[in-house]
């Protein structure tokens, strides 16, 4: 289960390395999910992946018998996930934002900041 | 201890609140002034206790270390904490002369308190994990402000900005995931021996390395800071003066505290890179400075090329290099945020940034002359201002081991930044108005003014205070040395916190 997890986090990271080289906006911030997912992913694999009882506590706070499942990399990624995806959506917004002003998603082109004698 | 603690946190996200509720209102500026203060307040009790004690910690909700989340405070995030409440209550009365009604109608204050609330918490927790979601918290907040009152430029250096920022927040991530895996956990103090066991050392400096290029790219250290120059020149000046003062201190103090409180046994290794980075970034970023034309981007240049001092101190290792460090982070923060604040009052008297198209401010305006020298020179490294003292430091730490090659390139990296200074001299204040106009500060409306120049003139005088007194200042900065060359405090305030420290819970056992 480690092993194919590992792979998928790599194959992802590799896709996300792909589309992030691309000088489209559009195609920079897809890479960017992809590279936070597979990223999530290696840490979920990272924290050891345990087929055990749930991490509750019995009548009294006793221990459960068998062994229990590592809830802390569940709670990280929960963390982790929950501020990619607020973090996604404002990159959304800003790239559509990006998109009326300039008329285009070239990076290479967004050279509006840039000292004027520079501009291509 | 708790609440000594977790006040400079808890202020601004209450401001924040009360700010947002207020958006509508004329009063929101001050509500954030008065937030602003009473975090002040907070961040002076907080280095009492400090002076006091040393080191102080305390365990969120009572867990213990280092299974619960710790706040903990040692000479340098006391230091930190101040100076991040001095800066935020500096900018937040010179926004009120800015910031419109229409940026606060869109939450510009509510992003400025959120903002000052994450860098006080990335200052002040001892948990990794916990650093990542301050980061967030700070970043967030700091896309908003970019784009609130957006020109179109804005939008232009927010995409560079943002997208490169969110790359260093992935790596850092993965890094503490990994890190996690690797030693079963997350709390700073427990992964200095967790990292110092492991067997595979190897392994621990490959997570180094990332955590170094995931700060680095925050520090905008060389060759990671190309989003710097392109996006601190676009927002408001106010939001500028902050970021420029703050944002990438924040990197700095973490790539310090994660090397020499965890990543510290293959310093032959890590500790060589960051001190030829050091170096390469103080020269890019003066050299980058010569080419511009802009006074923000001038400014912009010259934080990645300073950045590089405090590195510097950093990848020596050595009291004196350290000392130095944090004497620099103190130093630069003031001089730099003042005069980003510098910038855009010239900018409100002769109309524009760009250097070739005002003059004049000599002339008709001395007072503001006078009080851009003060940071201008400090900068520089002109003594008796305070990065003198600074550069002094430095330069000697670099020259005890006998490396000549690195002392030669901060003198001369200082030689450039007065040639930089001097430009703007020249052309912003030196030479006549080409379109012949007398920016006086009496074009100002006295409101206006008063807001405008108090900031600056308290900021210059800080300047003027820690050049001509610096003693106390290098007891204080050698003291936060001492603790981060040898943490025992540290390590002792954390575990002892909440009862005698658990020992550390290897993966496999879990």
């Amino acid at each position: 289960m480690i092993t194919i997890s590992a792979i998928l986090a790599g194959l992802l990271v590799t896709c996300a390395v792909w589309l992030m080289l691309s000088a489209n906006l559009l195609r920079f911030i897809f890479g960017l999910l992809l590279l936070s997912n597979g990223v999530n992913l290696a840490i979920f694999a990272a924290g050891r992946l345990t087929p055990g009882a749930a991490p509750l506590l019995g009548a009294g706070g006793a221990l459960p018998e068998a062994a229990m499942a590592n809830a802390l990399p569940q709670a990280l990624l929960l963390t982790a996930i929950v501020i990619g995806f607020g973090l996604f959506a404002f990159v959304l917004a800003l790239t559509m934002k990006a998109y009326r002003v300039f008329g285009h998603l070239d990076a290479d082109r967004m050279r509006l900041a840039e000292p004027e004698k520079d501009k291509a | 201890m708790t609440w000594i603690l977790s006040l400079p946190i808890l202020l601004p996200f209450i401001t924040a609140a009360a700010t947002l509720m207020l958006r509508n209102r004329k009063g929101a500026g001050w509500i954030s002034v008065l937030g602003s203060a009473a975090s002040l307040l907070a961040a002076l009790a907080l280095l009492g206790a400090v002076l006091r004690e040393g080191v102080v910690a305390t365990q969120m909700s009572g867990w213990p270390a280092p299974y619960g989340i710790t706040l903990v405070s040692d000479y340098l995030s006391a230091a930190m904490v101040l100076i991040t409440a001095i800066i935020a209550l500096a900018v937040s009365v010179w926004a009120m002369a800015e910031v419109g009604q229409t940026s606060s109608r869109y939450g510009w204050h509510t992003l400025f308190q959120t903002l000052i609330g994450g860098v006080t918490g990335a200052f002040l927790t001892g948990d990794l994990f916990n650093l990542y979601v301050w980061f967030e918290v700070l970043l967030i907040s700091s896309f908003g402000l970019l784009v609130v009152g957006g020109r179109r430029q804005a939008i232009d250096g927010a995409v560079k900005y943002v997208t490169l920022n969110l790359i260093a927040t992935v790596l850092f991530l993965c890094a503490a995931g990994l890190l996690y895996g690797a030693t079963g956990t997350l709390n700073m103090a427990d992964l200095r021996q967790a990292v110092a066991a492991h067997p595979d050392q190897g392994l621990m400096t490959l997570i180094a390395m990332m955590l170094m290029i995931g700060f680095g790219m925050k520090a905008a250290v060389f060759p990671l800071f190309f989003w710097l120059p392109a996006s601190y020149h676009t927002p408001h000046y106010a939001v500028s003066a902050l970021f420029a003062g703050l944002l990438t201190k924040v990197g700095v103090y973490a790539l310090m505290r994660m090397f020499t409180l965890i990543f510290v046994n293959d310093q032959g290794f890590t500790h060589e890179i960051l001190l030829w980075v050091a170096c390469l970034t103080m020269l890019t970023g003066v050299l980058g400075a010569a080419a511009q034309s802009d006074f923000r981007k001038i400014l912009s240049f010259h934080i990645v090329s300073q950045i590089g001092y405090m590195v510097l101190g950093l990848a020596l290792m050595t009291p004196l290099a350290l000392m130095g460090a944090v004497f620099y982070l103190v130093h630069h923060i003031i001089v730099k945020a003042n005069l980003f604040l510098i910038a855009g009052i010239a900018q409100r008297l002769t109309g524009s940034s760009d250097l070739y198209r005002i003059g004049g401010l000599y002339r008709s305006a001395p007072l503001l002359a006078v009080l851009f020298l003060i940071p201008a020179f400090s900068l520089a490294g002109f003594p008796p201002l305070s990065g003198f003292w600074a550069k002094f430091v430095l330069v000697k730490a670099t020259l005890e081991p006998g490396m000549w090659l690195v002392a030669f390139i901060a003198l001369l990296t200082g030689l450039l930044t007065i040639f930089s200074m001097t430009k703007i001299w020249a052309e912003a204040f030196w030479k006549p108005h080409p379109a012949g106009r007398q920016p006086s500060l009496a074009l100002l409306s006295p409101r206006a003014r008063r807001l405008l120049l108090g900031p600056v003139i308290a900021l210059a005088a800080m300047t003027v205070l820690i050049g001509v007194w610096p003693a106390p200042f290098a007891d204080f900065a050698t003291t936060a040395a001492e603790q981060l060359l040898n943490p025992v405090a540290y390590l002792d305030a954390v575990f002892n916190v909440a009862g005698p420290a658990a020992p550390p819970v290897a993966p496999e056992a879990i």
